[in-house]
């Protein structure tokens, strides 16, 4: 059991009125997303001086759910919550305001005003927009998914890993985060089996740790079919796709990590997006609307990687100001 | 040990300044079979140790049975804060607060010293609408980033509402209790032990199932 503190002090103190999103304000830029890339667009636009708020479900985006980062240039090994703490701090020493836990539920536009509602009931407005809110888990879509969300069927594992003490896991999945959820459950689980439909496409260097983990199976080329249960899920079926058997593998938990879709949310309908509904964007991070920008995980812009997310919400804030500049 | 280094001290007795009035932290333990007592009451005695305005009262499950009644603590360790009136406000923590949970330890000091922060006006008409007795559980770990937001929300209403009354638990700690009500994803919200809600819901969330309650 970690009795470890990890202080958010922020949330504890009551925020300055200058921290606070203000209704009444007409702002340059509106953010929404408080992940990498939200949090680097609004660095940059505040940095050129533009009245620059943001607004998110939560501080930090999915890097709260990354348990190591070891890949971002200049940080070795940090949680990352460590460095989504550094990120926001960086943010909130430039007093941009950050409306936390909050979801955007209806876009309008008012003459040159983009007008954004909240799941509250509460309005903003703002000249330009950016969308960087992310993505959320994939699903596999497979029967018994949804039946034991929550039951065995997990999407989270740096949450849930304690719940799964010597007992028996499965992972689906064969990118990165599989391997990391495979290797952190290996701590605390009797067994850990990995199961993916192709081949591992991770990094070399958690690969081979994978691989030296006594504790860890690995199924390639091995379909999901069905994830069964009583109360709680039992086991998954499994077809090994080279051989055409079928087998069940029994186990108490089933952590998917088999990467994530783009949450377009309301803007789904409102912008052009690809086939994979992710946001259609121009280099300089331009949406289908004028004044609507978006950045990272939620656009095509290919590799979901937080160095990615940040650098591209950096651009989307340069092109936001070289587009406020040229209308006025 | 010491869980809070000097640093950590110092900025949780600034926070502590912004507290408004005396804040009582009741603590149930009992003797024997209780793994996690100990480091919850050294961690209860450090954070007294920063403020003037925190008071730490120790009570004994089997002993002080009326109390325990009175706040409904039926596990050890188990944490009833009570306002500067001594007044039970709803909100106790099962399981020690330690990890991500500090964050909605302290903000929750802070709420019952009459720190109050604000809702939108629609959520607070609605929160005090409820007019049925309403228990929510919120299992977490302490590993969980987004669980103390599911908690904090939780014992906010609780602390609005007196009908509601809300509280933490650490699903290590209380695993039968976690297996009854089949928790293996966390945040997982139990109303009327009745409901699920799972993850980090939005008040809206929680409300649309409390309203369903009858």
């Amino acid at each position: 059991m970690s009795f470890s503190f990890q202080i958010d002090l922020k949330k504890g103190t009551v925020s300055k009125d200058t921290e606070k999103l203000n209704p009444d304000i007409l702002y340059d830029l509106l953010v929404i997303g408080g992940g990498p890339a939200g949090l680097n667009a609004a660095l940059y636009a505040k940095r050129k001086g533009l009245e620059v708020g943001i607004i998110t479900k939560r501080k930090g985006g999915l890097l709260l759910d990354t348990s190591v980062v070891d890949n971002y240039l200049g940080i070795k090994e940090m949680s990352g919550e460590s460095i989504a703490d550094e990120f926001l701090r960086h943010v909130e020493a430039l007093e941009v305001p950050i409306k936390d836990d909050s979801e955007v539920v209806g876009y309008t536009k008012d003459g040159e005003e983009h007008l954004l509602t909240l799941y509250s009931g509460e309005m903003f407005k703002a000249k330009t927009i950016l969308i960087a809110t992310g993505s959320n888990p994939r699903h596999l879509g497979v029967t018994g998914e949804d039946l034991y969300a929550g039951k065995g069927v997990a999407y989270c594992a740096i949450c849930d890993a304690p719940l799964f003490k010597n007992k028996e896991v499965l992972i689906a999945g064969g990118g990165n985060s599989a391997v990391e959820a495979a290797l952190d459950l290996a701590k605390v689980a009797t067994s850990v089996t990995l199961v993916h439909r192709s081949q591992l496409r991770a990094d070399a260097i958690l690969t081979e740790k994978l691989k030296e983990d006594p504790k860890i199976k690995v199924h390639l080329e091995t379909q999901i079919e069905e994830i069964f249960g009583e109360a709680a899920m039992k086991g998954i079926r499994v077809l090994h796709k080279e051989t055409g058997e079928k087998e069940e593998l029994y186990a108490d938990g089933l952590f998917i990590e088999i990467g994530h879709l783009p949450n377009t949310g309301i803007f789904k309908s409102l912008l052009e997006l690809n086939d994979r509904g992710e946001i259609l964007v121009d280099e300089k991070n331009r949406t289908s609307l004028p004044g609507v920008f978006a950045a990272g995980d939620v656009t095509t812009v290919p590799y979901k990687q937080i160095v990615i997310a940040a650098s591209d919400g950096a651009k989307a804030a340069l092109g936001v100001n070289e587009y406020l500049n040229s209308h006025g | 040990m010491k869980m809070f280094n000097e640093e950590i001290q110092d900025q949780l007795r600034e926070i502590f300044g912004d507290l408004k009035g005396d804040v009582t932290i009741a603590l149930f333990t009992k003797e024997g079979e209780c793994a996690t007592c100990e480091e919850t009451l050294s961690y209860m005695q450090e954070v007294e140790e920063l403020s003037d305005k925190i008071h730490l009262e120790r009570y004994d499950l089997d002993k002080d049975t009326e109390l325990a009644e009175k706040y409904g603590v039926e596990m050890v360790p188990s944490i009833v804060l009570l306002d500067s009136n001594k007044n039970y406000r709803g909100i106790k923590f099962n399981g020690i607060p330690a990890g991500h949970e500090i964050n909605s330890f302290i903000p929750a000091l802070l709420e019952v010293s009459g720190n109050e922060s604000e809702l939108p006006k629609e959520l607070e008409e609605r929160i005090m609408k409820i007019d049925k007795p309403i228990n929510i559980k919120v299992f977490i770990t302490l590993s969980c980033p987004h669980c103390p937001g599911a908690v904090q929300k939780a014992h906010k209403m609780a602390l609005m509402n007196p009908m509601i009354q809300a509280e933490m638990i650490e699903a290590e700690t209380f695993g039968e209790l976690s297996m009854k009500h089949n928790v293996s994803g966390v945040p997982k919200i139990v109303i009327n032990d009745q409901y699920d809600l799972l993850g980090n819901q939005p008040i809206q969330e929680f409300l649309n199932t409390m309203e369903k309650v009858s």
